[in-house]
């Protein structure tokens, strides 16, 4: 067990510690978060930056440490999220990477990595939510097209995406893992209504998509028709361990800072509270040495085994919203105030027990396949 | 490329190699005659465990020992906590370098903990002041337990010093408590598995399911903490495992108990031996406050 870097990769971090001391300063100041087509410019402004500087590909080519690595520094250095381009970069353009035809590899990925494309993801819809494979948008074949009605849900940037990576039914008698085909459908097609859905923290982080006959060319499908779950799945075991990495620092500069908040408003005086910051405090570094534990397993395996990968997300989740609630007891009465810090963190963490996969649902993953229980319901 | 956190072969190999060593020195039936006799430390198993490097696992070769290091020796005490070896394994083992005939088996240490000790009566030296020790009626059938001033104390203040206590004794000790927090998730998934009710398995049924499953994440979380704070043997790394360890040992000791159901209340089934002992290992080094604290001090800084 080794916990130290090679010296290429500190050299790594080196460069781009220099490099983002240098360019972070020269950035636009951040858009209003109610201002989509502005927060896409800054986000797709930002990957330009970075594929300007050769850091475009870092998902994608870059070892599971050297990414780890990445994440790290820009977090720490309080640089962009990954925003607008977080289905392109992590989600569609890698699926499309590993199971498109070399066509759709060089209309897509490109511009992907230089920043000039947004991609949202048409999965969920209402009523196949956790069930994913119950989705019921339907896709026929007309012509050259395929014509697609339906309804999508929890789409985030459907407001300015470019592209969509959409799960369509394209079998309505096949079993249901088999009559699924993955799409990129442009979201300038005519049919399309989206529908901004406002959190309960206010903004609108999502929506609802409309879809109405849409036509999607069948050049844009990725994979073979019916194949879909199959090249969906390519995308979602994508991020080897690495897809937290920078909330997990970021969760710890937050621990540090209400530590110091409560040391300076006298509740850090209260034992009660100061242990539990104690407790929380070897949580975060816990979840940091499991992501270390899964990047490693990545590079090694290939892959992150389930275990860790679940193991990560019931813990964090969970940590998160433990984290934003003891904010809540340094902030006393403050914590009803949204202008205060972390008040509106806290009401955002609520998701994380929800978003891709319910605490409910990641459990009985890890107890039918990791732990070999029979399968229950 | 590095950030190679993972077991190396040897690593393995020497997890593997212990386990099979306790399997064959303290199998069932070991554990459940010594239930049998409290008390009684077995001294052919201790010499056992000195003949294959248990206690001199991090002297240096040139003094006899296996030399090597701290990730090593806590995997070798995560199989012991998983065996449930009873004993003063942890004080005999930092001992090994000071007190004749330790390295070997031949000499039991056991060592003042704050107001316990542990095997008082069964060890031939006992490190730390035990003026005013009394004897106390142990919770765990396997420890014996002595208590210094013999009388409970006064509610006082609680002790948030510094840690008192060796930090590798609270590592070590907390690799005992992953080795209960593995066990205990494995036998109950064992029992999910095979007790069939209303027709099927237990393991069926979405609310056992999910206990076991939080048994797999508390230890699997508490490895990678114990196994990087024997890496770095940094403090604060330290106190983090211990907690984490202790949260897995015990809540999943319990967790296991209960999907055990009414068996797992009954003296016949280990269930009880492992949560007994994580207790026990819980009260260790100051217990969970001194970690907590230390945690606290490093973060507010």
């Amino acid at each position: 067990m080794d916990l130290s870097y090679t010296p290429e990769e500190e050299e790594f971090r080196a460069r781009l510690r220099e490099w983002l001391a240098k360019v972070l300063p020269t950035l636009p100041a951040k858009p209003s978060p109610d201002d989509w087509p502005a927060r896409r410019a800054y986000d797709l402004g930002w990957q330009r930056t970075l594929h300007d500087a050769g850091y475009a590909e870092v998902h994608w080519d870059a070892s599971p440490t050297t990414r780890l690595i990445f994440l790290e520094e820009t977090e720490r250095a309080g640089a962009p999220y990954v925003g607008a381009n977080f289905v392109g970069l992590l989600h569609a353009g890698p699926t499309i990477a590993a199971e498109g035809t070399a066509g759709q590899r060089a209309r897509w990925l490109p511009p992907i990595l230089r920043g000039e494309e947004v991609w949202c993801q048409g999965f969920s819809e209402p009523d196949a939510g956790s069930d994913l494979a119950a989705l019921r948008t339907r896709a026929w074949r007309d012509g050259d097209d395929y014509v697609v009605s339906g309804s999508k849900i929890w789409t985030s940037h459907a407001e300015v995406a470019d592209w969509c990576e959409l799960l369509v039914r394209t079998d309505p008698d096949a079993p249901r893992h088999r009559g699924i085909t993955w799409l990129a459908m442009p979201m300038d097609a005519d049919g399309i209504t989206v529908r901004p859905l406002r959190t309960l923290a206010g903004s609108a982080e999502f929506a609802e998509v409309f879809l109405d006959e849409v036509r999607v060319p069948a050049g844009n499908r990725v994979g073979a028709e019916n194949d879909g779950w199959r090249v969906t799945m390519v995308t979602l075991s994508f991020e080897r361990g690495t897809a937290f990495v920078g909330e997990v620092v970021a969760c710890r500069r937050v621990l540090g800072e209400l530590a110091r908040a409560a040391r300076e408003n006298g509740r850090w005086d209260d034992p009660v509270l100061r242990r539990r910051f104690g407790r929380l405090e070897a949580e975060f570094r816990a979840l940091w040495r499991l992501t270390q534990w899964n990047v490693s397993a990545a590079e090694t395996g290939g892959g992150v085994p389930g275990t860790g990968a679940s193991v990560f997300k019931l813990r964090y989740s969970h940590a998160r919203q433990e984290l934003y609630d003891a904010a809540a007891d340094v902030l006393g009465p403050d914590r009803l105030d949204l202008d205060r810090p972390w008040v509106i963190d806290r009401l955002s963490s609520l998701s994380y027990t929800i978003a891709a996969g319910t605490s409910q649902i990641q459990r009985t993953i890890v107890a039918e396949r990791i732990l070999g229980l029979p399968r229950g319901r | 490329m590095s950030v190679r956190f993972q077991l190396t072969d040897d690593q393995r190999a020497l997890q593997a190699g212990v386990r099979e060593l306790l399997g064959r020195c303290f199998g069932r039936e070991a554990l459940r005659a010594a239930v049998a006799a409290p008390g009684r430390l077995d001294r052919a198993l201790w010499r056992a465990l000195g003949g294959a490097g248990f206690f001199a696992l991090r002297l240096p070769e040139a003094a006899g020992g296996v030399g090597l290091g701290l990730p090593e020796a806590v995997l070798a005490f995560e199989e012991a906590g998983r065996a449930l070896v009873p004993g003063p394994l942890i004080a005999t083992h930092l001992a090994a370098a000071a007190v004749p005939g330790a390295a070997t088996g031949e000499t039991v240490v056991a060592a003042v903990d704050g107001e316990l000790v542990e095997w008082l009566a069964a060890a031939d030296r006992v490190l730390g002041d035990t003026a005013g020790v009394a004897p106390v009626r142990s919770i765990d059938p396997l420890t014996p337990l002595h208590r210094i001033n013999g009388t409970a104390p006064a509610a006082g203040p609680v002790r948030t010093g510094p840690m008192s206590t060796d930090p590798v004794a609270v590592l070590l000790t907390a690799a005992e408590q992953l080795g209960t927090a593995a066990r205990v998730c494995e036998l109950a998934v064992q029992h999910a598995r095979t007790r069939e009710q209303f027709g099927r398995p237990i393991g069926a049924f979405q609310a056992v399911q999910h206990l076991c499953a939080d048994l797999l994440v508390r230890s699997e979380i508490a490895r990678v903490a114990v196994y990087a704070a024997a890496v770095t043997a940094d403090p604060a790394d330290i106190a983090a495992a211990r907690l984490l360890a202790d949260e897995a040992a015990v809540r999943g000791a319990r967790d296991c108990l209960q999907v055990h159901g009414g068996m797992g209340f009954t003296w016949e089934a280990d269930v009880h031996l492992h949560l007994k002992r994580a207790w026990v290992r819980a009260e260790r080094g100051g217990g969970s406050t001194q970690s907590e604290e230390l945690l606290a001090v490093r973060l507010a800084g």
